[in-house]
């Protein structure tokens, strides 16, 4: 078990970090770590795409919340790319959905970043 | 093997983990082999799985925890009984109270929630000297 995470810069002073695999309480101090160095670098609009991961948690929530509550500080924003169903369903009865955006694909997420 | 359990109901697996992140990803496969051996979707095998593993998640994250965790799953033939085991003397993070900072606590607070919503029966049996049992049943639709 793993997460794989890959970082990119893409149009409009946006980063895009691609998440693979499962995000749980071992994994996700890599993409707590990785989210928390762009916005140290002043990256305050990201795309997170989710399409590759396979399972999240409470853990891996709270990174995003985490992440989405320091962007807010600077006006940034955080939106989510999200296809599997079943992950769309955490978020979904977690009450997530009213806080993040969450798009079918990364042109839609990219489209509606503040 | 995807057999649904006709013939040899109950059946019980048991597992003992170090109470450690890294092996998190273990009892909740185990707890979703057995899901499967039942009939259940396979949504319903993820909501077992994700239960299964915030409840490891609470017992790792709580000061004071055993150094086992202690997995049984029980196929019946109208539910699945899950107990999860934690030899610490002082609750899980969630049933002892102690202090917590407010993200600390609103993300124990997300996975308690998970765990209420996506089985159908969740309970506490605290210990002061054993330890604590988290018990929980996901019934097979219809049953």
């Amino acid at each position: 078990m793993d997460i794989k995470v890959n970082v990119r810069e893409a149009p409009g002073d946006c980063y895009v970090v691609d998440l693979s695999g499962e995000i749980d309480v071992y994994t996700s101090p890599k993409v707590k770590d990785a989210i928390g160095d762009l916005i140290d670098r002043g990256v305050y609009h990201l795309i997170i795409n989710l399409e590759k991961v396979r399972y999240i948690d409470s853990t891996g929530l709270g990174v995003l919340i985490g992440g989405l509550k320091r962007v807010r500080e600077h006006g940034g924003s955080v939106n989510l790319v999200c296809t599997n169903p079943q992950i769309k369903k955490i978020f979904d009865i977690t009450g997530l959905v009213k806080i993040f955006g969450i798009f079918d694909s990364e042109d839609s997420a990219m489209k509606a970043l503040v | 093997m995807n057999q649904a359990v006709q013939h040899a109901i109950p059946e019980l697996v048991e597992l003992r983990i170090p109470s450690r992140a890294e092996w998190v990803a273990l009892a909740r496969l185990a707890a979703a082999t057995v899901a499967n051996r039942l009939s259940f979707s396979i949504e319903e095998i993820e909501d077992v799985k994700l239960a299964v593993a915030e409840a490891c998640t609470a017992v790792i994250q709580h000061e004071g925890h055993g150094e086992f965790i202690q997995l049984t799953c029980e196929a019946l033939s109208d539910c699945l009984r899950i107990r999860v085991h934690d030899s610490g003397r002082h609750g899980t993070a969630v049933s002892s109270g102690r202090h917590m900072d407010f993200d600390e606590a609103r993300i124990a607070g997300l996975g308690v929630f998970l765990i209420r919503t996506l089985m159908d029966e969740v309970s506490y049996d605290v210990h002061p000297q054993l330890g604590t049992d988290l018990l929980m049943v996901k019934r097979l639709a219809g049953r």
